[in-house]
């Protein structure tokens, strides 16, 4: 019963927080300068989210020609710049991860 | 492809919903083995199937959803688990300020469904699509096909790893495919060298605090790496 509860809340908090602004937008007057700051939330939040996906290890940095996911992510990013293609960046970022992974093995 | 300009031009509202879905698809290849991942966690730590399906449902934030299903399973008390999900999905907040603009002239009902589709995947290949030339007044069209194909493969995908259960190795590293779509989002997107010095602070703020609790380190360098940008574009 409470799993059940908690997900409902869980929902209902995360559906507020997704609708916040949608539905306040020009009840509030928006300062400019936040405005400009919204132009960075994708480059700063994704990055976040990833950049210890490949350095990290358990936490702990790991860097090292032998983290495979460094190495994977480091071509990923490579590839992402040269092609501006999502297939291509995450076919072959998995493909070089299997590959250095076995062989690091 | 059969490109037919008449039917461009009588049905524009049609043509904006399939070119949302035709620009979410490739993400896709990242979401499945995703949405397969936190579906096979969620089992292996014992949440229920019906619990863990309904969780896709009703709060439909993948990383959320794994941190939630790991509390879960460690039986941390509820309020903890719910403001974990909090805070994990802070950054949300900031995607529906940033596409608020855009979609004031709605009707009310339009704001209530997109607001429930606003996903990380969705709002990026949204918010490039605002950004360009076109009528904004259907781009709300493009909007709701790229998140109905999110909330579509999310769905089905939880439930075939909800499916398979422990089948599936962790060699796979199958959870590398998030990286790697968040790196197919961000980098294209990097154009200057205010979005550049965004990006390069946050990720490294994001690696400095990591360690923090409830992902509070990820909060901390998103703002930090927004910081950044807006000096670095005052100074140039």
């Amino acid at each position: 019963m409470i799993i059940w509860l908690t997900i409902i809340a869980a929902g209902i908090l995360t559906y507020a927080i997704r609708l916040s602004f949608i539905l306040l937008y020009g009840q509030i007057r928006m300062p400019s300068q936040i405005e400009r700051a919204l132009r960075f939330v994708p480059p700063a939040v994704l990055t976040a989210i990833f950049i210890p996906e490949l350095i990290l290890n358990d936490g702990n940095p790991f860097l090292s020609f032998g983290n495979a996911r460094l190495l994977a992510g480091m071509l990923a990013i490579v590839v992402a710049w040269r092609t501006k293609n999502v297939i291509y960046t995450i076919v072959i970022g998995m493909l070089a991860l299997w590959i250095l992974q076995f062989l690091f093995s | 492809m059969h490109a037919n300009k008449s039917y461009q031009v009588l049905h524009p509202a049609r043509n904006e919903f399939f070119s949302g879905i035709k620009a979410e698809l490739p993400l896709m290849i990242g979401v499945i083995p995703f949405g397969m991942i936190y579906g096979i966690l969620a089992i292996s730590v014992g949440v229920p199937a019906n619990a863990a399906q309904a969780m896709s449902v009703i709060i439909f934030a993948g990383s959320s959803q794994f941190v939630s299903a790991q509390l879960f399973g460690l039986s941390v008390p509820a309020i903890i688990n719910l403001f974990t999900v909090g805070v994990i999905n802070l950054r949300h907040a900031l995607y529906s300020a940033s596409i608020a603009p855009y979609l004031q002239k709605l009707p009310t009902r339009w704001k209530w469904v997109l607001a429930y589709l606003l996903t990380d995947e969705a709002y990026a290949v949204s918010i490039i699509h605002y950004q360009q030339e076109g009528d904004d007044r259907i781009k709300h069209w493009f909007f709701l096909g790229s998140g109905l194909t999110l909330w579509m493969t999310w769905q089905l995908s939880t439930a075939a790893g909800i499916f398979l259960g422990s089948s599936v190795p962790a060699s796979w590293s199958l959870d590398f495919t998030l990286a790697l779509t968040f790196i197919a989002l961000v980098v294209p997107a990097i154009k200057d060298r205010a979005s550049l010095g965004a990006a390069l602070s946050a990720g490294l703020v994001a690696v400095a605090l990591f360690n923090l609790p409830l992902k509070l380190g990820l909060l901390a360098a998103s703002l930090i790496g927004i910081l950044v940008g807006l000096l670095l574009e005052g100074k140039s």
